[in-house]
């Protein structure tokens, strides 16, 4: 069996049994693969978002949150980075600001691999300001390359600017590097 | 020297822990869970210290190019706790994760009834989710404790190969031998075993189904004793290649059996193990996600 079958009998495992979801979520990257893929993503994460948003499907569009919720609070680290890669996905199929919890739980964290996945489009799209701001300085805090953040230009604005300056001008001060990231976002800012 | 601790709690120890670890030629540990010096009291404390196993710590552990997994079980001392035992109805979700590479640690503290029954019904769990098994032995009455470990072992049908039972010393470790299971050794500064005794051991019986280990955690201990032991079996005539065997391609092999070592990312530094890695899988075709769950 080729990985996309593999990945297609676990789905149909969960379409009939979105109970399964954890169980199938936790074995997906033994059953279906792991590594680079193709289009830049991980195989893991693609297969686990699949698996996600088949669940979601399967429940409506009114347990969509809660079966988010519930196979995030379950997951590993792995397995939360591909909720967190869903959401945008399923943002369309009824979640809409029903995953807000799971990206502040992610943020809170200081795992790089969560904090990035969490600033993606949904973020962008569904964070309020304050959250969405201490999103893009702690990426910038965790070493996390702000290309993670989607849509920072159409969403960036003063307050942002200060704060990013104000880090900058803390780390100068303590004769420590400031991010070329920092400096870059800056720069624009001037103009 | 490259080295693969099988029994660490790297929980407790600190980020210059981690450094000389890697600096001595650590590249992958194995983390089982036990207690915390503080008894638990609720089930939720359980949760959170699975989850901080499998998600922060092995995040930590990467920041210092080492491979971090862990063994899940419900402890031998908290076993006495009824407060405690819905830990074993979390077990299933926990055993199916990636990096779990064996349930542990079981076994006995105070030889209590309570004990054996945890004991016994996480060796079933074992068997129901294809994985070793780690079996620690009491530190008091360790002898009969050991024996009676194997007797159960033996009663639930485990296959020996697939037990490692840890913290040996001279008296228990023909019992566990002659029983075909994997013999672990915990050295530490001045209690369990030391280098010297370690090597003697190895003189009289060999390589062959040894695991050595620093169980360091948060009580008098050394993350290094591994490289110490290699450093002792060098000097006492084993070759780098007999020193490779129980640092790095015994771990590699116990914990092998379970299909879910995460060596992948330590593979350049440590050197060649086909086979006993999780699969790479061919990819998905592009955009799989983009479209996924509006086919069919």
């Amino acid at each position: 069996m080729t990985a996309e079958e593999r990945l297609a009998a676990l789905v149909e495992e969960v379409r009939h049994d979105p109970a399964a979801l954890p169980l199938a979520s936790a074995r997906a990257a033994r059953v279906v693969g792991r590594g680079p893929g193709l289009d830049g993503r991980r195989i893991e994460d693609v297969a686990r978002s699949r698996l996600l948003v088949t669940a979601c499907e399967a429940v409506g569009p009114d347990g969509a949150a809660d079966v988010v919720a519930a196979q995030y609070a379950v997951g590993d680290a792995d397995e939360r980075r591909a909720v967190l890669l869903a959401l945008p996905e399923l943002a369309d199929r009824g979640l809409g600001d029903g995953a807000v919890p799971v990206v502040l739980d992610a943020l809170r964290t200081n795992d790089t691999r969560l904090v990035a996945a969490a600033m993606g489009p949904y973020a962008a799209a569904h964070l309020p300001a304050d959250a969405w701001r201490h999103g893009v300085l702690k990426c910038l805090f965790t070493g996390v390359p702000l290309a993670a953040v989607a849509d920072l230009d159409v969403r960036r604005d003063a307050e942002l600017d200060r704060m990013v300056r104000a880090f900058a001008e803390e780390r100068e001060a303590a004769g420590r590097d400031v991010p070329a990231d920092a400096h870059r976002l800056l720069a624009a800012a001037d103009r | 020297m490259r080295i693969f601790d099988p029994h660490i709690h790297m929980t407790s120890r600190t980020t210059d822990d981690y450094e000389a670890m890697h600096a001595a030629g650590v590249r992958a540990v194995v983390e089982p869970a036990f207690w915390l010096g503080q008894p638990r009291t609720s089930v939720g404390s359980f949760v959170d210290y699975f989850d901080g196993l499998l998600g922060w710590e092995r995040f930590r552990a990467a920041q210092f190019g080492i491979a971090h997994h862990a063994t899940i079980a419900l402890n031998p001392k908290e076993a006495n706790d009824p407060r405690l035992l819905e830990v074993l109805d979390l077990l299933p979700r926990y055993l199916e994760k990636d990096g779990v590479v064996a349930v542990g640690e079981v076994g006995f503290d105070s030889m209590t009834d309570a004990e054996e029954k945890v004991m016994v019904r996480q060796l079933e769990l074992a068997g129901e989710h294809d994985l070793p098994v780690m079996v620690h032995t009491p530190h008091r009455d360790k002898v009969a404790g050991t024996r009676r470990t194997l007797e159960i072992v033996g009663q639930v049908g485990l296959p020996p190969e697939r037990v490692l039972v840890d913290h040996l010393n001279e008296k228990t470790v023909d019992l566990v031998d002659d029983a075909g299971c994997w013999a672990g050794f915990s050295v530490y500064p001045d209690t369990k075993m030391d280098e010297d005794r370690m090597v003697a051991i190895l003189d009289r019986r060999g390589l062959d189904r040894v695991l050595v280990n620093s169980a360091a955690d948060w009580g008098r201990s050394d993350p290094l004793k591994t490289y110490r032991t290699g450093q002792a079996m060098l000097a006492g005539g084993y070759s780098d290649d007999d020193v490779d065997r129980v640092l790095w391609r015994n771990p590699v092999t116990f914990y092998g059996q379970s299909g879910r070592l995460l060596l992948d990312d330590v593979a350049d530094d440590a050197g060649d193990f086909a086979g006993n890695t999780l699969q790479r899988g061919e990819p998905l075709a592009p955009g799989g996600a983009a479209t996924a769950g509006s086919e069919g």
